[in-house]
């Protein structure tokens, strides 16, 4: 191809990556090393509020910020080195811990708390929804194929439906007295409360990420069985190879590209966790790293918000990416390198 | 708050074309931003009677109503806000100062309405909010149980109530995690005596007082919910209204939907009292809203004027009688119904509640109590490492917002 043709192709998804990517990460990283705070001052205010019949009237001294002649804020920043990282990891708090040896403290610090679940969940659903998506699309491949679009179909449906509204359909159907809790109370004759303890909530939220992103790796490996070289198999057969070794030492090796590409997706999306901790209500449980950096930048009611840990926390987020992509970049690398010979 | 959000951010009432009771025609575009409740419904109905006036009724409407009256020109002209909201905008300097407009067009309201901040008149109050104690008058008559005063009185009828076992849980409570269990901590902390801040903008509360108010939460435990710390003011309306339990220390605005007889198997059944003291001399343990409106700055003269007539029209004798029980109304022409009991028992008790403290400090306060205080109650850390963690945590924002040095 043209460099001109490549470049007219590619140009509009380039300018595209640096003006809503780029450009927002090296924002976000000059500002996790700046705080940016109004300036105050101490005045006396008096407040009335009503009451049912009079009104009460309080002069108290309050913190305002100053406003300049246009009505604007007048707001300074300064460059605070790598203090909003200190103030996210609080490591002084995790070596404390750490030279106790108490777990539970190390869990009262809300990133140790926080990469702790989150680290659990990519690394325990990632099998998971390998395991299930590949067995789905084996049964859809040997499925008769009168049967095989709405098997297809239902498959599919999780993944069809926002991440959100799939989480909070899962909260509403577990709680209190949702329809499956009341289920399992008549079952068991006992009182069950799914959210009122962490590992219950965790448990459905394993469920839930299982249940949303197996569909995304049927579909792939489906497409991917398609491809498998049935002499091979044939082969395979007549050596006289079981079911299990076939697919063992035949398919999955076949396979193997796509593995990679769904664990890297995965890792990817499954760090970045967000709609289960606000769907299941969870905070006071369990809460994840993109969880912390949203509820930094929430503002309170009187408009505060923590834009410099939040944006500290949300570097640490994506280092931590970068980290757990590492493994399964390097081996795509490899095998490109070595396909390349 | 999230299925709130979901419910209510469309929820755009558009009412050009029907102007009924208005007295004028209304010529100006309009726009408001309010919360979402049964009050605002009323008030924002009787508005667009006028014509030319689109209302957003939103819960999230905290979140967004600074920054959209910062833009020039205002994205809204009226704000529909409490005195724990109003707290940007008067920092930020973003709505007018409205004397001018309550001279020629306020000549209804009462002087108790003006919400004025040194001496300024900043808002224009519409009713008072508050929590109270509702209870279930059926089952407490049954069982024999005086309508408990203190928080003490209180769980000693749950336990009786625990033991008659007449309802799934004797208690529900608005704690969940965030704003709402913050809240539960700020009403009770004055009522145990205790005071937020020292004079150098620190944190007080890992005091005694902090103490007896952890101490008090944790008990209700025995009594609510195991999944309490989900539970938000809606979820425990809903609890009341299916008969689930028996008391709760709730927001006045919710009491109104114990009679609708569409949604509550409880019709009649649910009394009001004042809120509960926290010691037995002291003030009932809640703090005192008021919700009201106030006019964007970055808008033309004549819009402001447009819309403050328009406001006024909304808060009106005739928007009160059509719905008298939504809310605890300063409005004239507001008859108090037996709903209304409660809320006024603790807004006139003596000694009174507080108001909500609305500073930026205890915004940031608030949210270091909402982030810190469920590890107390899901048993993870004691009373005093909990009022530790959450001065910790306030010291660290407000040394970021520039609160502290």
């Amino acid at each position: 191809m043209k460099f001109k043709t490549f470049a007219a192709f590619v140009g509009p998804s380039v300018f595209m990556m640096l003006l809503f990517i780029a450009a927002p990460l090296v924002s976000v990283f000059i500002q996790s090393f700046q705080v940016t705070q109004p300036i105050l001052e101490r005045v006396e205010v008096e407040t009335c509020t009503p009451g049912f019949l009079t009104q009460t009237c309080t002069t108290e001294v309050k913190t305002v910020p100053v406003l300049d002649e246009t009505g604007k804020t007048v707001t300074e920043t300064r460059w605070v080195g790598l203090q909003s990282y200190k103030n996210v990891l609080q490591m002084d708090k995790f070596w404390d811990a750490v030279g106790q040896g108490s777990w539970n403290d190390m869990m009262q610090v809300d990133f140790w708390r926080a990469l702790r679940f989150t680290l659990t969940y990519t690394l325990l659903t990632l099998p998971l929804v390998l395991g299930v998506g590949l067995a789905i699309a084996i049964a859809v491949n040997n499925a008769t194929r009168s049967i095989r679009g709405p098997i297809i179909f239902i498959s599919l449906l999780p993944f069809i439906i926002t991440p959100v509204i799939g989480a909070l359909s899962i909260y509403w159907l577990f709680v209190g007295d949702g329809i499956l809790t009341a289920l399992m109370e008549r079952w068991s004759g006992q009182n069950i409360s799914m959210f009122a303890q962490a590992w219950t909530i965790e448990l459905l939220m394993y469920f839930y990420k299982v249940w949303s992103s197996a569909p995304f790796a049927f579909v792939i490996f489906y497409a991917g069985l398609q491809t498998v070289n049935m002499d091979t198999l044939e082969s395979a057969v007549i050596d006289g190879a079981s079911r299990w070794e076939r697919l063992r030492h035949v398919i999955i090796p076949h396979l193997m590209p796509l593995i990679v590409f769904i664990a890297l997706i995965h890792l990817m999306d499954t760090y970045r966790e967000f709609e289960a901790i606000v769907g299941f209500r969870s905070q006071a449980h369990v809460i994840s790293l993109q969880w912390l950096t949203y509820d930094f930048m929430t503002p309170d009611d009187a408009g505060n918000r923590a834009m410099s840990r939040a944006s500290a926390s949300a570097m640490l987020t994506m280092i931590g990416i970068v980290l757990l992509l590492i493994l399964p970049l390097r081996r795509t690398w490899r095998d490109h390198k070595g396909s390349a010979h | 708050m999230f299925l709130k959000k979901i419910a209510l951010a469309g929820v755009v009432s558009l009412m050009g074309s029907a102007a009924l009771a208005c007295s004028y025609q209304n010529e100006v575009p309009i726009k408001s931003l309010s919360a979402g409740f049964e009050a605002w419904k009323a008030v924002t109905d009787a508005m667009a009677e006028c014509g030319n006036f689109q209302a957003e009724l939103d819960q999230e409407f905290r979140t967004k109503q600074p920054a959209a009256f910062e833009a020039n020109p205002s994205l809204y002209h009226i704000g529909g806000v409490s005195n724990g909201t109003i707290t940007p905008l008067l920092n930020a300097g973003t709505i007018r100062p409205l004397d001018d407009l309550v001279e020629k067009y306020g000549a209804n309201l009462s002087p108790n309405q003006l919400i004025r901040i040194n001496g300024q008149i900043m808002a224009v109050a519409m009713m008072v909010n508050t929590q109270h104690l509702m209870y279930r008058s059926d089952i407490l008559a049954d069982l024999g149980i005086e309508t408990p005063t203190t928080w003490d009185e209180v769980y000693a009828a749950a336990e009786k109530i625990k033991e008659a076992g007449v309802v799934e849980y004797p208690l529900g409570a608005t704690m969940k995690s965030g704003w709402n269990l913050a809240q539960e901590f700020v009403n009770l902390y004055p009522g145990h005596g205790g005071t937020f801040f020292n004079d150098d903008n620190t944190t007080a509360v890992n005091s005694e007082a902090g103490l007896a108010s952890l101490e008090t939460m944790k008990k209700a435990l025995e009594f609510t919910d195991p999944e309490v710390l989900v539970s938000d003011s809606t979820y425990v309306q809903q609890q009341f209204q299916q008969g689930k339990i028996a008391m709760a220390n709730l927001w006045a605005s919710r009491a109104g939907a114990m009679n609708d007889e569409a949604e509550s198997q409880v019709v009649g059944k649910v009394a009001m009292a004042a809120a509960p003291k926290a010691t037995a001399d002291g003030a009932p343990a809640t703090t005192l809203w008021w919700d009201g409106i106030v006019i964007a700055k970055n808008i033309s003269d004549e819009e402001a004027e447009a819309a403050f007539r328009l406001a006024m029209e909304g808060l009106d004798t005739e928007m009160v009688q059509g719905a008298n029980d939504a809310a605890i109304w300063l409005v004239g022409g507001y008859e108090p119904t037996e709903i209304a009991a409660g809320a006024i028992a603790t807004a006139t008790a003596n000694p009174a509640p507080p108001a909500y403290p609305s500073t930026t400090q205890m915004g940031l306060l608030h949210t270091a109590l909402g982030n810190e205080l469920p590890a107390f109650l899901t048993g993870e850390r004691d009373a005093a490492a909990t009022l530790a963690a959450v001065e910790e945590a306030y010291t660290t924002s407000a040394k970021e917002a520039g609160v502290l040095e």
